[in-house]
């Protein structure tokens, strides 16, 4: 550990009160808490929200574990965990189920959570009807009066536009049928693993200076009309080309000297763990 | 149609001023602005009932504050002083505009339908027409889509517009048919009361006829009740059953709308009559 840092990098004030917003975060599920993001030394936008969840929340008995897009070895996610090994000296991990703390950037893990883990998503764009309404004083008021009929009409839209619900990720839900909530860009394939799951899901976006939170066993329903259910993406008929698992995110890949489709577990140490059994 | 009949809309003593009034406001109006503040009355102190199956037409100059009173009472502007009761809103015991965010939202989603001179303000212009018609529906509740866009085709069938054109947005529409469209989402959750500013202008002298035989239609078929704002003497003659006359903000001379054309008492509406004539 570099002793010229404080422990986990921020100081004790500021972690406190991203502890305390946390808090608020974790008592008003889906809610979206206001709170002094500090400068890091990584720019805005590249998981600065996340990072502070993580130094604020983590201890000497942590074991931490950082994926991007599912990938432990991405430039990202290799930085975040030097950055955190450096100010703390808390082990890191590759395996999903011996992490306390997981940082994530796009995917939620494909081996179930437990009830002793935390996952912190890293959230480019907080508000879910950012897409619908562009100011944020008009998208507090609809959140506050649950005024959520503009985000169901884009649905309607698509509907009609396309026969189908288009959105591929950053699927809004209803949390608790009170707030509506942006799972940060989590593929559609992620999205009901929020749903009365065991772990406690943090979300923080440092640009935009908001963390919100899913406690354990809370109820999260994905946006769905009556007559058109909610899809995750199949990937029906297709395998990962590594592990040969069906049940996964898979990434596609594309050979351009040969002209084959490949298709591989979009989360690396799940894929390793199941090549490795 | 009998007088008795507990009205739709009953509207006692609207004001609407824009600017910060004074106390010397009665006395020193000039038209309708006082020349001690500079402030714009745009509506005082203005009364009238509507009845069920009833059209009561707004008739006057423009500056007269017929658009001024429709939109508020369609809640986008908030008066000054007054009170406005509808019959289907608490059986009409609580004033409209002084209700909450919320409800105000239910009030202009369920019981009333606004057709606006600008298609552009009842419109979202980037949206299907189904969309824009299916709006009135989803804000009102409605989550089955199948339900909804049988409505909407309902609806369009209604008004003369081709099915297959649902999927457009009403941008690449002619006038006529945008008001079609509005008039279309107006009636989406058969309100009790339509408002209709000033839906004929700007149209040419074909498509104001097919808007207004279809306005006729609407009120044969729904028997609902119609506050319809026009400049157009030879519009309110067409459908209105009583006319409200409007100078300065004030309202001068109310009757049959045969006895007001026929026989018309007040100086302005004599020469409103004459320059019809």
């Amino acid at each position: 550990m570099n002793p010229n840092y404080n422990y986990a990098f921020l100081d004790e004030g500021s972690k406190r009160e991203i502890r305390r917003a946390t808090l608020k975060a974790v008592a008003i599920p889906g809610y979206q808490v206001p709170f002094g993001s500090r400068e890091l030394p990584i720019g805005r936008g590249w998981g600065t929200g996340g990072i502070q969840l993580t130094l604020s929340l983590i201890g000497p008995e942590d074991v931490l574990k950082v994926i991007d897009q599912g990938s432990d070895d991405s430039v990202n996610a290799v930085n975040i965990k030097k950055f955190v090994s450096l100010c703390t000296d808390v082990p890191t991990t590759v395996h999903t189920r011996e992490a306390t703390l997981v940082q994530t950037r796009h995917r939620i893990p494909e081996a179930p959570m437990s009830n002793r883990q935390i996952l912190v998503l890293q959230v480019p764009l907080p508000e879910p009807l950012r897409i619908v309404e562009p100011r944020e004083e008009i998208t507090k008021r609809m959140h506050a009066e649950k005024d959520y009929a503009p985000m169901w009409l884009q649905l309607y839209e698509s509907l009609i536009r396309y026969g189908r619900v288009t959105l591929s990720s950053e699927y809004p839900c209803m949390v608790e049928g009170r707030y509506l909530l942006n799972p940060s860009p989590i593929p559609r394939f992620d999205t009901p693993k929020l749903n009365g799951s065991e772990c406690l899901y943090l979300f923080g976006a440092g640009r935009e200076k908001k963390i919100y939170a899913i406690p354990p066993h809370t109820k999260v329903q994905p946006l769905a009309f009556d007559d058109v259910p909610f899809r995750r993406e199949t990937f029906a008929g297709k395998r990962c080309r590594l592990c040969g698992s069906e049940n996964t995110y898979l990434d596609e890949m594309f050979d351009a000297a040969t002209g084959e489709r490949q298709y591989q577990c979009s989360d690396t140490s799940y894929c390793q763990e199941m090549c490795a059994k | 149609m009998t007088l008795a009949e507990t009205p739709v809309l009953r509207v006692q003593h609207l004001s609407v001023r824009y600017g910060e009034g004074c106390p010397l406001c009665d006395s020193h109006m000039e038209k309708n602005r006082c020349t001690v503040c500079g402030s714009v009355w745009a509506a005082r102190d203005v009364s009238f009932d509507v009845y069920p199956g009833e059209v009561l037409g707004i008739v006057g100059e423009s500056g007269s504050g017929k658009s001024t009173l429709m939109q508020s009472l369609y809640f986008d502007i908030e008066p000054t002083d007054g009170q406005a009761f509808l019959r289907d809103y608490c059986d009409g015991a609580q004033s409209i505009w002084e209700t909450s965010g919320a409800e105000k939202r239910d009030i202009k989603n369920c019981a009333m339908g606004m057709v606006y001179q600008n298609p552009v303000q009842g419109l979202r212009m980037d949206y299907s027409s189904a969309a824009n018609i299916a709006e009135k529906m989803i804000a009102a509740g409605q989550r089955d889509s199948g339900l909804m866009t049988e409505r909407v085709k309902e609806l369009l069938s209604a008004v003369e517009i081709l099915i297959s054109r649902m999927g457009e947005a009403p941008r690449n529409f002619s006038g006529g048919m945008q008001q079609r469209v509005q008039i279309s989402k107006a009636l989406a959750n058969h309100p009790a009361l339509l408002l209709l500013d000033e839906v004929t202008t700007g149209l040419d002298l074909s498509v104001q006829a097919k808007v207004l035989d279809l306005i006729r239609k609407i009120k044969a078929e729904y028997g609902i009740s119609i506050l319809l704002v026009s400049h157009d003497l030879a519009v309110i003659r067409m459908l209105a059953d009583r006319t409200v006359v409007m100078l300065d903000g004030r309202i001068v001379e109310s009757g049959l709308t045969d006895q007001i054309l026929e026989d018309p008492q007040h100086a302005y509406t004599q020469q409103l009559v004459h320059s019809l004539l």
